[in-house]
């Protein structure tokens, strides 16, 4: 019998491949759970803009990173891997990098180097190895997909925390009112500022976000009992 | 003393009744007033006369010097910013008055919000309420400003005690110093409110420059003296020796000098200590050994001067700022100081030597016992660790060699 037994088709949204996107999200989420990807989630939480433009560049990197490894990877020497990772991994951030400084200069400007810190950033290699080394590259896609939203939810929560406490905006709209004083330009506290609130500077500081992951955490916790250790 | 104890048997919530969430809360105030009836079920147990409770209360007492002292203190410093405050004693009435406006406020919504965060917590838990937060309550007042926002002081409250305390299991279990949690957090958070010349002295942040009397700058000591770590032309005094002379170390005693309401007086903090030491509350070996690193990284300083500030003698260093008030209530925290012996001469040394490390070597923080404190607090679980461990290893010696 030299005939190829051959594996019934998958439909594209099996329920294997739909968990693949929602595991992510709660039951594994790559920064609560896994605690990868905090370096970022530090550094650049402080507004939500940078938030989702940092998910987006992740986005790219993850989404096309994982396909590509996966359809390399029968051809890939597993002694060699790690460098060939690397270097998908550092092709596709220099894109990200050059497109970001073309078309939103403000934006990059404020990130600096952390888009091109993507690179070291745990969830892409951790993914690569884990998933895309064993796996076709659709579900590796829907992978990086469930993976980057995981990410990006936990920093959105983060940076919507950080962004309302700490500088009174939200996304970069002053909603508790106007904090600064300048009489030549005609400025007033108004708002909240104007019965003594203040911005809180702890808050913009990057040890704030490792509060703000923790308090994450604990309410997930909270809700979701199956993920409580034992000890 | 018969009746209100059955007046409150009366009120106490049963299993059946709706109010049997709120046991909790019907006990501490219950055994607030009355050693409570019941026995230990199983095993045996040594029991002293003296509980948490009882605890607490002796370093709550320990601490009303430094309260009252610090109530009268902060009208002294109003007066003075307006320039109308004579001698220290003098309108004793109307400093007490506004010193009491102002500082009463603060201990009641320190005590308000934090007992409620700690309430809601027990009730959600089922722990009974423990005494934890009568003493941090006390403690947070006397160590922010007198003109700090009150709800500064319940935002900073809240977050020390659920972050600092709650998620680590409630009292007991906290890692660091709530009290200084607390006051890190509005260092961090409010700087304008914590730090600079504008807090010091009650009142003067709201006074037009031009209504300040000449010469009072609104600047602790420390922060005169972190002056002298930048530019020569930014000098506050022309020399140490003009700051001594302006500051003389008699006064930093008794503590007429602005700081955090409770931490000025030096005398107040050594009625406390020794109440503390009498009734065996506060470890003599931390209190002792941070003292004795203040002083040798004081002296260490003063013998390798090379700049006016490091100049400053050690002895003054121990009387000015929070050094004191640290040594004697922050650090000896029995929950967060290290707990064995030879340990605790490790943790008190290296937190005095590192307080005085940062006032003299970082210009950006004028104080660091805070900061060394908290620092001291995580290191402490290590210390520990290696005094065990060193001692597990002398006894394995001993007992090869005999």
């Amino acid at each position: 019998m030299s005939e190829k037994i051959k594996a019934p088709k998958e439909p594209l949204f099996s329920k294997k491949n739909k968990r693949l996107v929602t595991e992510p999200l709660d039951d594994n989420n790559p920064v609560t759970l896994q605690v990868l990807g905090i370096c970022s989630a530090l550094a650049i939480t402080v507004s939500i803009e940078q938030a989702l433009i940092m998910t987006g560049a992740v986005f790219f990197v993850l989404g096309l990173g994982n396909v590509i490894i996966s359809l390399l990877r029968n051809a890939i020497p597993s002694r060699i891997r790690i460098i060939v990772q690397l270097v998908v991994v550092a092709a596709l951030v220099i894109i990200v990098n050059e497109v970001l400084k073309a078309y939103m200069p403000g934006p990059a400007e404020k990130l600096s180097v952390f888009v091109g810190l993507i690179i070291t950033n745990c969830i892409i290699m951790g993914r690569f190895e884990a998933f895309a080394m064993a796996n076709k590259p659709w579900p590796s896609f829907l992978d990086a997909v469930g993976n980057t939203l995981g990410y990006g939810m936990v920093l959105v929560i983060v940076s919507v925390i950080r962004e309302i406490f700490g500088s009174g905006k939200f996304f970069g709209f002053p909603i508790l009112g106007n904090n600064i004083v300048d009489p030549e330009a005609n400025l007033e506290l108004t708002g909240l500022y104007s019965i003594g609130y203040m911005n809180n500077n702890f808050i913009i500081l990057a040890p704030f976000a490792l509060f703000a992951v923790a308090l994450v955490i604990w309410v997930q916790r909270a809700r979701n009992k199956s993920l409580i250790e034992e000890h | 003393m018969k009746s209100l104890e059955k007046f409150m048997r009366k009120l106490e919530p049963t299993h059946e009744s709706k109010w049997a969430k709120f046991h909790p809360v019907w006990d501490s105030l219950y055994t607030f007033a009355f050693t409570p009836g019941e026995t230990t079920k199983k095993g045996s147990h040594i029991r002293d006369g003296i509980d948490l409770k009882r605890t607490m209360f002796m370093v709550i007492v320990a601490l009303i010097p430094c309260l009252l002292f610090g109530i009268y203190n902060t009208g002294h410093w109003h007066y003075f910013a307006e320039g109308t405050a004579g001698g220290f004693m003098d309108h004793f009435g109307d400093k007490l008055i506004y010193g009491l406006l102002k500082v009463l406020p603060i201990v009641i919504v320190s005590y308000g919000v934090g007992l409620g965060v700690e309430f809601i917590f027990c009730i959600r838990n089922k722990h009974a309420i423990q005494e934890g937060f009568l003493v941090t309550g006390m403690l947070i007042p006397l160590i922010v400003p007198a003109d700090i926002p009150l709800w500064m002081v319940a935002v900073a409250t809240v977050f020390a005690v659920v972050l600092g305390k709650e998620v680590f299991g409630g009292t007991g279990m906290n890692i660091v110093n709530i009290a200084l949690t607390a006051r890190a957090f509005l260092f961090f958070g409010y700087p304008t409110m914590m730090s600079g010349d504008k807090v010091w002295m009650s009142g003067i942040g709201d006074m037009a420059k031009e209504n300040i009397p000449e010469g009072v700058t609104g600047a602790t000591q420390l922060g005169e003296l972190a002056s002298f770590t930048g530019a020569p032309e930014d000098f506050a005094h022309a020399s140490i020796s003009a700051f001594e002379s302006a500051w003389p170390i008699w006064e930093s005693f008794m503590g007429i000098i602005p700081g955090s309401i409770g931490e000025t007086s030096v005398l107040a903090i050594l009625i406390g200590a020794g109440l503390l030491l009498y009734t065996g509350i506060g470890s003599w070996k931390i209190m002792v050994s941070f003292v004795l690193g203040g002083l040798a990284v004081g002296a260490l300083a003063q013998a390798t001067a090379v700049n006016p500030y490091m100049e400053l003698s050690a002895l003054n260093h121990m009387v000015i700022g929070g050094f004191a008030f640290g040594a004697v209530f922050m650090i000896t925290d029995p929950v967060s100081a290290a707990q064995t012996s030879t340990g605790k001469y490790i943790y008190g040394f290296l937190g005095g030597a590192l307080s005085i490390t940062i006032r003299v070597f970082n210009g950006a923080y004028p104080e660091g016992v805070m900061m060394a404190i908290l620092f001291m607090n995580v290191m402490a679980p290590m210390i520990d660790h290696y005094v065990i461990q060193s001692n597990i290893k002398r006894r394995l010696k001993r007992l090869k060699t005999a």
